[in-house]
């Protein structure tokens, strides 16, 4: 953690970790104690009064219909996004590993929508599935189905999901990709020799291998389920069509900045601070354990 | 390649093709849908092939905006975006490199106190703590303000652990000679650590900079004055306007200009933008 070899004491250290631990405090620290504090209060209609009562948010967040269904939509929502682009990309980089020529270009094609913003994805998908114009609401209509993702919560779902999937590929291909690589090659040359196919070598050898990866991309791909789709889903459905699509983190801002039910809102970030800090215990667990490999 | 099968080789191309198609066709939609005119954009079943109204749009986009009149100019956008994303980026290096330095290079009291005091930034995504986080800007007058965009998303415990990280690979015959030579702790940190960390801070700048373009919750909370909307932002905005009247061709030539920036310095630095994605998430 320290150099064996370091400067001494002086002021000088305090000097140089006060910018990072100045805005860690204003902009983190206190606003946390803030939100677990708010979390605490109810504030009347008009915002005149406040009230103490302990737990009372969160006992009511959890006898709460729409809370809870929000958690199990989140849940769904994040399996389904975690696993689509998890196993998309593992089927795209399996099959990079086995070309020689256009590795590059392939790369190149598959990584830049991790470059698009969350919002901006959703705009292009909702463009591509307006019910009016879209191109694929068209193909779906001609067909014979009706697409509405405005009024069918299913529909509305489906749609976020792609969307969220669909930027998450190029994350997961980079760090399938980079663990396929790191395979020694006379492992895969021995199967080969032993007369283990292409998909023999793959579940016997290459999957194994790759577990501890494939864990850790399960951590990020969930936390990004739960966080970073905010964007996608306030360009898509805003929550709808009747909270169909909305996610805890979209509740949290609904009902704080639309319902203006701030101790509530405040019991909800709490939470999910929990659920955060649970998940970077994982992950660390998970690196801790990749050490002794 | 480990034996020849020219159907896998087929097959794994095929199906190689197919995912950049998937992920390819909606950008393709895009440029298709900014290269033609309004009335175009209202006909089913919309074009899947480019028109010729690219530079016109692009004209309209950037100098006169999408909406009615009074909009905000896309260029204006671009330019908040521009600058909300490179003090996002810089900060946030500066900031860590700083800190980093001072937890691995000096013996201080509470050292570990305040490396824990940051750990613990990396567990408060800004979207879980937003309105009290919210309350604090606006309270210290930060609201619309490039100080407020940024300011807040800067502190950054990944980065902080990265620059450890490459800190203590640094041997320490480097510091022994610098002091032998006479030098005081800033000028081995400017002379020696900055130069030996620079590809990392290459690698780390790409991610911040996308990860600062690409915001969206916090400066739509923090801005209410066009003047500091962001083209990321804009594009909500638009979208709540198409409602009505959609300008589809302008709507997806604004998204084609917001994806510009990143999609282009993930391309010309790939191999940076790997490396950084791989060590800063590690």
């Amino acid at each position: 953690m320290l150099k064996r070899v370091h400067f001494g004491p002086s002021i000088l250290p305090f000097l140089l970790v006060a910018p990072q631990i100045a805005v860690t405090l204003v902009f983190f620290m206190w606003p946390a104690g803030q939100a677990l504090y708010q979390s605490m209060l109810v504030e009347d209609m008009f915002g005149l009064s406040t009230e103490f009562v302990w737990m009372d948010n969160f006992k009511e967040l959890f006898n709460d219909r729409y809370y809870l269904g929000a958690f199990k939509r989140t849940a769904f929502f994040s399996f389904l996004v975690a696993g689509l682009a998890m196993s998309t990309a593992l089927l795209l980089a399996a099959m990079v590993d086995r070309i020689v020529k256009g590795v590059f270009a392939y790369r190149t094609m598959l990584i830049w929508p991790y470059a698009v913003a969350p919002v901006i994805a959703g705009a292009l998908w909702v463009f591509m599935f307006d019910p009016t114009l879209g191109i694929f609401a068209y193909a779906l209509n001609t067909v014979g189905y009706d697409w509405n993702h405005k009024l069918n919560g299913g529909e509305a779902m489906f749609l976020v999901i792609a969307a969220a999937t669909w930027k998450q590929i190029a994350y997961n291909f980079l760090f399938f990709v980079a663990a396929i690589q790191s395979i020694p090659k006379p492992l895969i040359e021995a199967a080969a020799i032993d007369g283990a196919g292409p998909l023999k070598r793959f579940w016997t050898i290459i999957f194994p291998l790759i577990t501890p990866t494939m864990f850790f991309l399960l951590v990020v791909n969930i936390v990004y389920a739960f966080f970073d789709t905010f964007g996608i889903i306030h360009a898509i459905t805003q929550g709808g069509p009747a909270k169909a699509t909305e996610i805890l983190v979209y509740k949290v801002w609904y009902d704080g900045a639309v319902a203006i039910d701030l101790g509530s809102s405040a019991a909800q970030s709490v939470i999910l601070m929990a659920i955060v800090i649970v998940m970077t215990v994982v992950q660390f667990r998970y690196i801790e354990r990749k050490v002794e490999y | 390649m480990i034996e020849n099968r020219p159907l896998t080789t087929i097959l794994a191309h095929l199906t190689l093709i197919l995912g950049v198609a998937i992920v390819a066709f909606p950008i393709w939609i895009t440029f298709v849908a900014s290269t033609h005119e309004a009335v175009r954009m209202t006909q089913v079943p919309l074009p899947l092939w480019p028109g010729d109204q690219f530079f016109i749009n692009l004209k309209t986009v950037l100098f006169d905006g999408v909406g009615s009149s009074g909009a905000t100019p896309v260029w204006l956008m671009l330019g908040n975006s521009l600058i909300m994303a490179m003090m996002i980026a810089v900060g946030k290096i500066v900031i860590s490199l700083l800190s980093a330095f001072a937890i691995v290079y000096f013996r201080f009291p509470f050292r570990m106190g305040f490396f824990w005091m940051i750990f613990i930034t990396l567990m408060l995504p800004v979207e879980v703590r937003i309105f009290p986080t919210f309350k604090v800007v606006a309270d210290l007058g930060m609201l619309n303000s490039y100080w407020g965009m940024t300011v807040p998303l800067i502190a950054s415990a990944t980065a902080t652990f990265m620059f450890r990280q490459v800190f203590l690979t640094i041997p320490d015959e480097m510091l022994e000679a610098a002091r032998v030579d006479g030098a005081g702790p800033m000028r081995f940190f400017w002379d020696i650590l900055i130069p030996l960390s620079r590809t990392n801070i290459a690698a780390l700048f790409v991610i911040l900079f996308i990860y600062g373009w690409n915001q969206y919750l916090w400066p739509l909370l923090i801005t209410t004055d066009t003047d500091y909307f962001t083209v990321v932002m804009g594009i909500k905005q638009m979208l709540e306007a198409a409602e009505l009247a959609p300008d589809w061709h302008l709507i997806m030539m604004t998204a084609l200009l917001a994806m510009l920036p990143p999609i282009i310095v993930v391309l010309s630095m790939q191999k940076m933008f790997v490396k950084g994605l791989t060590e800063t998430e590690k």
